[in-house]
């Protein structure tokens, strides 16, 4: 175990491992929660997700490199992540990510300079029905026209919320859904990760 | 036509239809507990044969032959849920885990059940946080009503069910990179054979297979595989749940029965175009698939087989539509940048040779096109996927490369005006740039 870790990431890291007939498999959620330990996936990171996966350092900086979600870079508190792919991209995705680099003064793939945002494109985010859509934290919102985007940017500077909700933002900020959700979901997401129990990164709202 | 399988319970009771409490009072795990107490793993296993169900996550394969190819003696087995739902164009596995959750972890516990499995896992894709949310909470319901864990129902069945967040890579998507994936590796395809069934997990024998397949199990043990074999054509029976984004008047998922007309299922089920606007083209079955015309296609049946016939695949029944204002180069452009993005880079035509046909369009998208550049586009592609042929060969270990080149075919094919037609005149000349990129 890593006795530096919260007592919280400790119990959450011995659960993922116990979850998997062999521990090389926790190394994904691991990761997760070292980012959240560290607020991104760190060197000293990677060396303890190696230390409770009993792989080499080397082993999971190639896992972690290879998926996207992880980052190795400081991110800002508010990761907004504009689909670009084909179904936003005919719905007006780039016109949506434009509106959304101005209005935070941060370009695609950068973290504003007080921290508070950081902007990526993404790939298809299965959400096409209501294209275009952005999350933020990996919260959905769907159906954002520019101008929402612009709103939305605003609000995150100025409430600062620290519990991203997904259903909060899209009442707020968004429109057309692929479907009705229906009932509000009780957690959201506290860092610029999947809000996921498990992994202690998600808050009841 | 109206037959409905899947979205019965979320369409009846829309606030709570992902709950423990709604799923049982609307008849659900009493299809387990009947098949735990009066019928063999065979017999189950028999009913999802007999009922011609096809994998539902892009490659159409019948689910009970695949289920069939297990080795008889080998144990653990292990199954595993494809729900890194990826496709661009695809949402359908979303609606069905965050709207019933529970309706999956009946088909996986009737699935395990069938196959003598004790270990499943779901490899839920990490941008889906809200539908690993719930179905999390289903599958504590589950444990704490007895659905899942040890002895299930008073029986000798035990089974324990795993959520696996992905993080971002859509080649997990590919069943031999998401075994990789969930063995904690990078998520790289693997040579097949060996199959999955035969060496997956842990080097075990292992049954993939995606969402909207295992969520049909409950209804066909509930109802028997011949009425859902009797649903819909032969070869595509039960009903699909169609994912219609783009242009469509009113995007979205239905679920269908296949056997209809593309202009039925664009026009009525889509509600036609938006705006009233000419159709130009459409992608019938996710990124990966060449597209349909109007002139050719609009009257052609919704089918397996008969879009096969056609030259394209129904996928993931992801269907992304067109009008007549779509520039079909910068489409086609948008799709092979995302297959360059999500190669894994293991094999060279796939890596470099995205990669190429993503840098070619993009100069031809900003007036720096050459007039060579058609053919190069043709013969990168060809080198990805020879001949160029339905279905793609492959000098790759995974589909992903060939599926680059269904964009670039299908733009010569069909809009070879259109491309020629960004090609300045004079080739380097500023001004020929300047009058391309204005118009």
């Amino acid at each position: 175990m890593i006795p530096t870790w919260s007592a919280d990431n400790q119990e959450r890291a011995t659960a993922l491992i116990a979850q998997y007939p062999e521990k090389r498999s926790a190394v994904m959620p691991l990761l997760y929660v070292a980012s959240l330990e560290h607020g991104y996936v760190t060197e000293e990171a990677m060396r303890e997700v190696a230390e409770l996966t009993g792989l080499t350092a080397a082993q999971v900086q190639s896992v972690a490199s290879f998926y996207t979600m992880y980052r190795r870079d400081p991110v800002g508190n508010y990761l907004v992540s504009v689909c670009t792919s084909i179904s936003c991209w005919l719905r007006g995705a780039d016109d949506l990510l434009a509106a959304i680099e101005d209005e935070s003064g941060t370009l695609d793939g950068e973290m504003s300079e007080d921290g508070t945002f950081t902007i990526e494109h993404v790939e298809c985010s299965g959400a096409c029905g209501g294209a275009p859509v952005l999350s933020v934290n990996w919260e959905l919102i769907e159906g954002v026209e520019p101008d929402k985007g612009r709103a939305l940017i605003r609000w995150l500077r100025d409430a600062e919320p620290e519990t991203i909700s997904a259903d909060e933002m899209q009442v707020l900020f968004g429109g057309r859904r692929s479907f009705e959700w229906a009932v509000a979901e009780p957690e959201g997401a506290i860092a610029p990760l999947p809000a996921f129990a498990p992994y202690g990164t998600a808050r009841e709202l | 036509m109206t037959q409905k399988i899947l979205t019965t319970r979320m369409e009846e009771h829309p606030s709570d239809s992902h709950t423990l409490a709604r799923y049982l009072d609307t008849g659900g795990y009493a299809t387990l507990h009947k098949a735990l107490a009066d019928m063999s793993p065979d017999d189950v296993a028999a009913e999802v044969k007999a009922s011609n169900l096809r994998g539902r996550g892009g490659a159409s394969f019948p689910t009970g032959v695949k289920w069939g190819f297990l080795p008889e003696d080998t144990r653990p087995r292990y199954l595993v849920i494809n729900a890194d739902e990826s496709e661009p164009g695809t949402f359908k596995d979303r609606l069905l885990l965050e709207r019933d959750p529970h309706q999956l972890l009946e088909g996986i516990a009737l699935s395990a059940y069938a196959l003598d499995v004790q270990r499943a896992f779901v490899y839920v894709r990490g941008e889906y946080s809200k539908a690993a949310r719930r179905l999390q909470r289903a599958i504590d319901e589950a444990y704490e009503g007895g659905y899942l864990g040890a002895g299930i129902a008073g029986s000798e069945f035990s089974l324990d069910v795993t959520l696996h967040l992905g993080a971002g890579a859509y080649i997990c998507g590919e069943e031999t990179a998401l075994l990789s994936s969930l063995e904690g590796q990078r998520g790289e395809p693997r040579i097949k054979p060996p199959f999955p069934a035969i060496e997956g997990l842990y080097s075990m024998p292992t049954i993939v297979n995606n969402v909207e397949t295992i969520s049909n199990v409950p209804w066909i043990i509930a109802n028997g595989g011949f009425a859902f074999a009797s649903i819909g054509p032969t070869t595509s029976a039960g009903t699909r749940l169609m994912s219609l984004s783009g242009h469509v008047a009113t995007p979205g998922d239905y679920e269908i029965v296949l056997g209809l007309t593309w202009r039925d299922l664009i026009y009525d089920v889509g509600g036609g175009i938006r705006d009233d606007r000419p159709l130009k083209a459409w992608v019938p079955g996710g990124a990966s698939a060449p597209w349909f015309v109007p002139e050719t296609h609009l009257d052609t049946l919704v089918t397996i087989d008969d879009i096969a016939a056609n030259g394209s695949m129904i996928g993931s029944g992801a269907v992304i539509v067109m009008d007549d204002t779509t520039n079909v180069v910068a489409a086609a452009h948008r799709l092979v940048k995302f297959f360059a993005h999500e190669s894994c880079g293991q094999c060279t035509p796939c890596r470099e040779g995205t990669t190429w046909l993503e840098r070619i369009l993009d100069r031809i998208l900003t007036g720096q096109g050459r007039r060579d550049d058609l053919d190069l586009l043709l013969d990168v592609s060809d080198n990805i996927s020879p001949g160029l042929v339905w279905p793609p060969a492959m000098t790759t270990i995974c589909p992903l490369g060939p599926s680059a080149t269904a964009p670039i075919v299908s733009i010569m094919r069909y809009f070879r005006d259109e491309v020629e037609a960004m090609i300045p005149v004079e080739e380097g000349s500023l001004v020929a740039r300047e009058e391309v990129l204005l118009g």
